[in-house]
Formats: structure tokens, C-alpha cells, sequence
């Protein structure tokens, strides 16, 4: 038996509006709702509700064959919250029928865990919760922001009690091993390895809508040949994706849907394959290997790694100092002032430096689409003139704190050196 | 594939930047084996005037340098440069200086195992248009060029034969008939009236009549110069590229580098207008150098969008430039503006920016460097805002004092409100130096590694200053990543674009 494990990522950050240098100590108003609400409402019209009826649809159409999986940031479940009602409501639904998995990430979708496993766990812990409060089940997969996994984070997670972890099937992983296996990383004793096949995830994911392709159009039941082609000992295929790939990267003109609503049962019909969930995977198979994971492996562009969020001076200048504010914006909140660590996590969503990307030929094409500003450098002077704002008002409200105390909090760069010193920024 | 080139000045004496464009076009199509048949013009003085004067009434004075180059292609590959003085079989006598004039040939960018064998020939005529002057200003240049009085210049071109002057003056009314009707056809008339286009005589004492007798010399040397394609360069050698076309029967490529839009905002010069007309729709292929300019021929002069094509400029690589590196005596951030402090350039907005960034830095420095109709206006604009601590006038700048000024330079702005390309980013980037630039250029089409801003905002551009220089690694992300991007501007690329354009109308 072989198993087809679908998972879908739905993620919106809190945008920046155009935040300049005369704002800061002026507005503390970094975030452009405006253009949030209107693009969390354009894409629950075209994907989250369209899709999610499909969904139900195929759930309640199979009776429990059909399965698949979820993870919703904290983030996009707060701005379904406010603009987007009839969305939450119907993964709501979804969480209901006890056929669909909701996976545990980061609140914020942030890089925390390069950095500071302190955030990285308090994020993961208010996911949980906020999950657990809006769609009522308890998560035990775990996957990190952009599917990063290495032995670190995949120990600290397991130690925090999940009983599995995605992560990307990346060829300089894996070497000749298949992806369609349970593995355990180096370091862990319990938690389990699921792995994207990124073949099959991005034949529907990218490739579906690119008449250039040769195995354009591609219909269900080809993609069903495909899969029933796989050697039979095969554990489980991760079909790992954007969930806005349906009716938002690939629009319902390109048959998207109608794609997906054939699937089931173009997959079923051999009845040698079945749709599970990743904690049903894990629970079914001991781990095949042990894998050495000592770099983050992501499931981004042709690297997969962390250049497009890490890769250049401003994207890691950027995220220094953001994560160097942490124990000031703490001390802050813990006397008084929630408001300033909330606005601080929502920096940390890891959209903020990858619209700092300037990888630009080929993979730059896709940064290019998901980025609100006109460049990479708007973006990081945005980023950087409301960094600089909260980092003020966080060093006010710990200087009210406490007048007769130095302050701990430091300005990102306070001093105006010469433009041509090189900043000192090395990657974490 | 040979062509005719109407260009603008030759190394080592390259004042501005359509030479530097022109010439840098030649060594890219060099890289293509086109053949380029250079045509300049060149001012002589008085006393060199006296020399050519000794010419037949019915030859055109055309020194001659050849340019030989040859590469041998095998594992040893030799590149021998030549530059000999060829004296043409008409030319009876030629001023002295000319002749002991060399002409020397920067190396190009080129690998030494790349076997292209490419001649270029320099054809330097006898005429003192420079790009860019005006009608108002010509007979002034004209003194300072001949040291001859304007009396003295109207004189001596009243003094040539009767049919040079009847030459001039008809191919002028043709060329603005033409215009006019929309209709090249007088011009024919006016070129084929004679045989020959007989012509000699002294500079045409007001613009258009020099543009007009550039027009006929350069003409005569069509009918000399085998060649498949002419190619000419701004308006002011439109009229001769026509000429030279109709009079070899060859197509046209005009190149426009930057309009009389660009140059004088609404307030053009009807004539300068009326010849761009002409060049422009007479031409079988317009060449524009940005998408911004392609735009503005589009709507301004209504040209058939089928033959537009964009080629962006690129830089020639100069090897001094490293010398100037690290060059800098003044702690404070230096913020640079460089260009000639005209309207099109937006100096206005620059202080602009400035008042606002000094609100919140106080220590940074705002140089403004070049000159220009609007620098006294600016000036009292700079001591009006509060300024006159924070701004330095440096008047106009030349040779390695440029480059000087760059590379003390902590941030480049280019505001202009018009810019058909804007090299000048291109050059403060080869030294290291953070850009800032207008929107409304050519180049920002191109351009990834600098800041953008719409001129008129200036708040943003005051946005952008201070956070290059507060934020440091963002200077250092634009200069570091520019570096490998300014290596892609380069003329051997464009070079293959434009011969692509040639064959297009080369039958």
C-alpha cells in the first residue's frame, strides 16, 4: 500500500505600507491593512473557499478516503480572522470531518530558529494554542517556516513533543535514497521524517499551467499512471505545496480544480493506493535511515536553501537586527507592553527579507511576484525605517520603566558612518 | 557590412557623452565585423582654413586616417595596430597640423584569442558643429573656434563660389520643405540639381546652413566611400545622413540619443524639431536608446512604431577608473549631484531633498558640481532653504576631476526630469559610489542595483538618502552587486543589437 499524502501551505504576512524615514518617531502604524484585507479577500475568493469547497466535496464524496493536510500561520489565520470569516469557516469545516491533518508551524512564519530557540519556541507554542482555540484539533506534525529542517530544529521539535517533521526531499539529502520513505534525522530518537517528492508536488504545483511543458495538459489520470507506476514497496508520496497553487499561482481557467476534483478518484482506482495524513504515516512505518541533516534544507528555488531569505547584505543586516531587539522588545512587553512585542513578532514573518531577494535570473522571477515593493532595496528600507521606529519605542517604554537604569536597548545604527564602510553582517 | 557612421568626436579629445556613446558603438560593431566608416566633424582654425582654401573649387577635403587592424586567428594570436596617415588622391594641400595629428585608439575589452579582423576608418570633415549647440550661440562658437570676428566669418562664406552658396542655401529650404510636407523629395531635388555636388567654402555663419553644407560634404563622401548602410547620430547630422542616402541609394538608420524635448522641455526650437522630424521619418530604421525615449518619439513625432528599435547605451571601461578608489579627505557622507545645472538635469529637486535630509542629519554634504543657465538661480535657492552651510557649488567639473568627485562621493543622485539614457549612474557605480536616480531616465529601465524615485517626489528621495546612510549594508549591497552588473553593460552587446538593426534594412 502507498499512500499520497497532500499537504497545502497557507500563509499571508503583514505587509508594510510605504514607511519612510519621516514616519519614524511619527507613525506607529507600520502595517498596510488596507492592502492585507484586499489581498486576504482576493485570494480567499479565488483559492481558500473555492478550493476548500473541493475539498469537502471529495471528503464527504469518499467517506474517509480522502485525506489530506494543513498548515495555517498564525499569521493568516488572524487576517482570515478580520477580513476573511467565510475562509476560516470552512477549514473549520474541514478540521471537522476528521479526514484533514492541521500541522504546527512557527505563529509568525518566522526564521526564529536560526537564531533564538527562545522565540522559535514561544512561536510554536501560540500556534498550537491558536490552532487548538480557532479549528479544534490538537497538531503533532510539525513543519518550519519554508519546510527548513536540520538536526537541530528537528531535536528541539521533537523535544517539544511532535511525533513528526516535513521536510524538503532535496537531492543533495537524499543522494540515490527515495523520497518516498519514513526517515529519522541524525540526533532525534522519536520524531519522524516526511519528505516532499518535488517531482510530483511541482508537476501540479508549477508545471501544470506551462503550455511549454511536454505533458501539458496534464490530466488526473496521467498523473495517476505516474503514481501508480512507483515501485510497490513506496511508503508514501508528499505531495507538498502553496495552497494558493489552486486558483491563485495556476487560475481556475487552467483546469485546476477540475483536476483536483478527478484526482480521488483516478487515484483509487487501483486499490493498491490510498490518501492518508502525515501523522498516519507516522504512526504506520518505523524510520527506513537515519538522515544527516548539519545544513537547513528548504524547499526553496534551485538552492534549497536559505539564500533567498539569507542571501545578501541587506537581507541579513536586516534580520541581525530585528532578532538583536528581542530581549529588549521582552522586557517591554513583560512590563506592560504586549502591543510592541506583537508588532516585533509580525516582523519576524520571513516575507519581510525574502522581499529583500535579489536572486534575480530565473528563481528571481518568482521572488519578483510575491513582492508588494517596486524593488528589493524599497523593501529593505522599509523593513529597516520601522525597525528603527519600534526600536525607539521599545527603548522608551523600558526607559519609563525604569529612569534610573541605563537601558539595555541598543538603536540598530545610531550613528551616521560613512555610506561606503561595509556593514559587518555575517549570516548567522 | 560596412557603414557610414555620422558621429560625434574621436579619442583621445571626447568631451561628452554622445562621443563617448558614438565611439563606444564603433568598437562594439567592431566586434560583429562591421566595417565603420567614421565621419566627424572637426573644426579647423583660421590658419588651417587658409590650407584648404588652396583646394580645387570641385573637390571636398577629406583627410583620411585608416585605422588597420589585423588578427591573425591560430594559438598565437598576434593583434597589430596601425595608424598611418593616408592622404587622399583630391586633396591637394592639407594643414600641417592636421597632418601631424595621431589618432590613438583605446584597447577595446577584447580577448586576445578572439580573431575579428574589422577596419575602422576615421573620416574627419572639415566643419565645426558640435552636438548640442544651440542656433542662439552659434556664431559665438564660431569665433572662439576661427578667432575670426563675425564680420570677418560672414565675409569669407559670402567670398566662396557662387554655386557653393547656391549648393547651401538650397539643400537648407529643401531640408525644411521636406519637413514640412512630410515629403523627402525636394531634397532629392536640391542634391541632384547637380552632377556633383560641387562645394567648397568657408562655415555656414548660422546653424542650419552649416548643418546644411555638413550635409553636402558628408555627401561627397558617400559617393567616394563604398558602404551598405548609413547611420547618423542626433539631429544635426540627420540632414547628411539623408543626403548620404539618397545619394548612394543606401537605407537609413538614424539614432536618437536625445530629442529636442529632452534638451528644452516644452519650449523647443521649431527648426531643431522640424530636422529630427525629417531624420526621424525619413529614416528606414530609428534607433532610441531607451524605451522612455521610444515612448516620447512615439507620441511627440508620431514615427511609425514598426521601425523603432531600442538599443540602451552601455560604458566603456576605462582603466583609470580604479586609481581613484577610497580617494576620500572628508569624513561627513557626501551627497553628489553632477551634470550641467540645467532644467532637464533637476538640480531644484536635489535641494529639494537636501533641505529635508539636513533636517535629520545635519553632518551630511551636498556637492553640486557643473554649470549651467539655472546655477545662479540655485544657488540663491540653496541659501533660501537654509542650505548654504550643507551645499558646495563646485562649478563645472572636467577630466579627472570627475572621477575625483565621484569617488568622494558617498551617494550619487541623478534627479533629472528628463533623461532619454543617463550614463553618468553607470560611471559613479564603477567607483563604488550608491545611486540614487530619477525614474523618468532610460537607464533606471535597465538599471537593478540603484535606488529609484520619481523625480518630483523628493520626500522619497530624502527617504533614500538617509537610508543609505544609515543603513550601511545597503550601500554596500548596491555597490557589491553592482559591480557584476555594470560588467553587462557592455558596447560588444550592444554592437551585435544594432548590426541585427542593419540587416534588417540591407537588402
Amino acid at each position: 500500500m502507498t499512500a499520497l499524502v497532500f499537504y497545502f501551505q497557507v500563509h499571508q504576512p503583514f505587509r508594510l505600507r510605504r514607511y519612510t524615514f519621516f514616519d519614524i518617531g511619527v507613525h506607529d502604524g507600520y502595517f498596510d491593512d488596507t492592502e492585507n484585507a484586499r489581498i486576504v479577500r482576493r485570494v480567499a475568493d479565488k483559492c481558500y473557499v473555492p478550493m476548500t469547497e473541493v475539498l469537502l466535496a471529495q471528503i464527504e464524496k469518499h467517506a474517509g478516503k480522502f485525506k489530506c493536510a494543513f498548515s495555517v500561520s498564525g499569521t493568516a489565520l488572524e487576517q482570515m480572522e478580520l477580513w476573511a470569516p467565510d475562509a476560516l469557516a470552512n477549514f473549520k469545516r474541514l478540521a471537522d470531518t476528521g479526514c484533514v491533518e492541521f500541522l504546527c508551524e512557527t505563529s509568525h512564519h518566522s526564521l526564529s530558529f536560526l537564531v533564538d530557540r527562545t522565540e522559535f519556541e514561544d512561536q510554536v507554542r501560540a500556534q498550537q494554542k491558536r490552532v487548538k482555540e480557532l479549528l479544534g484539533v490538537e497538531p503533532t506534525t510539525f513543519r518550519n517556516t519554508e519546510l527548513v529542517v536540520d538536526n537541530r530544529v528537528a531535536r528541539w521539535v521533537e523535544e517539544l513533543g511532535f511525533k513528526a517533521i516535513l521536510g524538503e526531499g532535496a537531492d543533495q539529502l537524499l543522494g540515490w535514497r527515495s523520497p518516498h520513505r519514513v526517515y529519522r534525522p541524525e540526533g532525534c530518537e522519536r520524531i519522524k521524517l516526511l519528505l516532499r517528492s518535488y517531482k510530483l508536488s511541482d508537476d501540479i504545483a508549477f508545471r501544470f499551467s506551462n503550455r511549454a511543458w511536454s505533458e501539458w495538459p496534464l490530466s488526473a489520470d496521467r498523473f495517476a499512471e505516474w503514481v501508480h507506476a512507483l515501485p510497490p514497496e513506496e511508503q508514501f508520496v508528499g505531495l507538498f505545496m502553496d495552497f494558493e497553487t489552486f486558483g491563485e499561482h495556476q487560475w481556475k481557467e487552467t483546469g485546476i480544480f477540475a483536476f483536483m476534483e478527478h484526482l480521488p478518484d483516478a487515484i483509487l482506482k487501483d486499490p493498491r493506493f490510498t490518501f492518508a495524513t502525515p501523522a498516519e504515516i507516522a504512526e504506520r512505518f518505523d524510520p527506513i535511515a537515519r538522515l544527516d541533516i548539519p545544513d537547513p534544507v528548504s524547499w526553496a528555488d534551485a538552492e534549497r536553501d536559505l539564500t533567498a531569505w539569507l542571501g545578501n547584505h541587506m537581507q541579513r543586516a536586516a534580520h541581525e537586527a530585528l532578532y538583536s531587539l528581542a530581549p529588549a522588545v521582552r522586557k517591554a512587553a513583560a512590563a506592560g507592553h504586549p502591543e510592541l512585542l506583537e508588532k516585533w513578532k509580525k516582523l519576524t514573518t520571513s516575507d519581510h527579507v525574502y522581499y529583500q531577494c535579489t536572486k534575480w535570473f530565473s528563481d528571481g522571477d518568482v521572488h519578483k511576484y510575491f513582492s508588494p515593493y517596486a524593488s528589493p532595496h524599497d523593501a529593505f528600507i522599509a523593513f529597516m525605517n520601522v525597525l528603527d521606529d519600534l526600536t525607539r519605542r521599545v527603548a522608551e517604554a523600558n526607559a519609563a520603566l525604569a529612569p534610573l537604569e541605563p537601558s539595555s536597548t541598543e538603536l540598530p545604527t545610531t550613528e551616521a558612518p560613512s555610506a561606503k564602510t561595509p556593514s559587518a553582517s555575517p549570516a548567522p | 557590412m560596412k557603414v557610414l557612421m555620422l558621429g560625434w568626436e574621436f579619442p583621445p579629445h571626447i568631451s561628452g557623452g554622445l562621443g563617448t556613446a558614438c565611439f563606444g558603438l564603433t568598437q562594439g560593431l567592431s566586434h560583429h565585423g562591421v566595417e565603420v566608416a567614421f565621419v566627424v566633424p572637426k573644426a579647423w582654425g583660421d590658419e588651417d582654413q587658409r590650407f584648404v582654401k588652396l583646394v580645387g573649387a570641385n573637390t571636398v577635403p577629406v583627410p583620411t586616417w585608416t585605422h588597420v587592424q589585423q588578427t591573425v586567428p591560430g594559438p598565437k594570436v598576434e593583434t597589430r595596430r596601425t595608424v598611418e596617415w593616408r592622404e587622399p588622391e583630391e586633396v591637394v594641400r592639407v594643414a600641417p597640423r592636421v597632418a601631424s595629428a595621431t589618432v590613438e585608439i583605446p584597447p577595446e575589452p577584447r580577448k586576445r584569442d578572439e580573431a575579428v579582423a574589422t577596419t575602422l576608418r576615421l573620416l574627419e570633415v572639415e566643419s565645426a558643429l558640435r552636438p548640442y549647440l544651440g542656433e542662439v550661440g552659434w556664431l559665438e562658437h564660431l569665433v572662439s573656434v576661427t578667432g575670426l570676428s563675425r564680420d570677418e566669418l560672414v565675409r569669407r562664406f559670402e567670398a566662396a563660389p557662387e554655386e557653393s552658396r547656391r549648393a547651401v542655401g538650397g539643400l537648407k529650404r529643401a531640408l525644411f520643405t521636406a519637413a514640412a510636407e512630410g515629403d523627402p523629395r525636394s531634397i532629392d531635388t536640391a542634391i541632384l540639381r547637380e552632377e556633383r555636388l560641387s562645394f567648397s567654402g568657408f562655415y555656414g555663419p548660422d546653424l542650419m546652413a552649416e548643418v546644411a553644407r555638413y550635409a553636402l560634404v558628408v555627401g561627397e563622401v558617400a559617393r567616394r566611400e563604398p558602404f551598405d548602410v548609413v547611420h547618423a547620430h542626433d539631429w544635426m547630422t540627420y540632414p547628411a545622413g539623408i543626403v548620404a542616402a539618397r545619394v548612394a541609394k543606401k537605407p537609413l538608420v538614424v539614432h536618437l540619443h536625445a530629442s529636442e524635448y529632452d534638451r528644452s522641455g516644452e519650449n523647443v526650437n521649431e527648426r531643431v524639431r522640424a530636422l529630427e522630424q525629417l531624420g526621424l521619418a525619413t529614416a528606414d530604421r530609428v534607433i532610441c536608446v531607451s524605451h522612455y525615449t521610444e515612448n516620447a518619439v512615439r507620441s511627440r513625432y508620431q514615427v511609425d512604431a514598426a521601425k523603432l528599435r531600442v538599443v540602451h547605451n552601455a560604458v566603456t571601461h576605462k582603466e583609470q577608473v580604479e586609481g581613484w578608489q577610497g580617494q576620500k579627505h572628508i569624513r561627513e557622507p557626501i551627497v553628489l549631484f553632477l551634470g550641467r545645472v540645467t532644467f532637464q538635469k533637476g538640480p531644484d529637486y536635489f535641494l529639494e531633498a537636501a533641505a529635508r535630509v539636513v533636517k535629520v542629519e545635519p553632518k551630511v554634504k551636498f556637492v553640486m558640481s557643473g554649470s549651467g543657465d539655472m546655477l545662479p538661480k540655485m544657488i540663491e535657492r540653496a541659501a533660501r532653504l537654509g542650505l548654504a552651510r550643507h551645499v558646495h557649488f563646485t562649478g563645472f567639473l572636467k577630466g579627472e576631476e570627475v572621477e575625483r568627485m565621484y569617488a568622494m562621493a558617498d551617494i550619487y543622485v541623478m534627479p533629472s526630469v528628463s533623461e532619454p539614457f543617463g550614463i553618468s549612474p553607470l560611471e559613479a557605480m564603477a567607483l563604488d559610489v550608491p545611486v540614487v536616480l530619477s525614474r523618468q531616465s532610460g537607464v533606471s529601465e535597465v538599471l537593478r542595483n540603484a535606488l529609484k524615485v520619481d523625480f518630483w517626489d523628493v520626500q522619497d528621495m530624502a527617504n533614500k538618502i538617509l537610508a543609505l546612510i544609515r543603513y550601511p549594508a545597503l550601500a554596500h549591497q548596491l555597490t557589491e552587486e553592482g559591480k557584476g552588473e555594470l560588467a553587462t553593460f557592455r558596447w560588444d552587446l550592444r554592437g551585435k543589437l544594432v548590426r541585427a538593426v542593419y540587416e534588417e534594412v540591407v537588402r
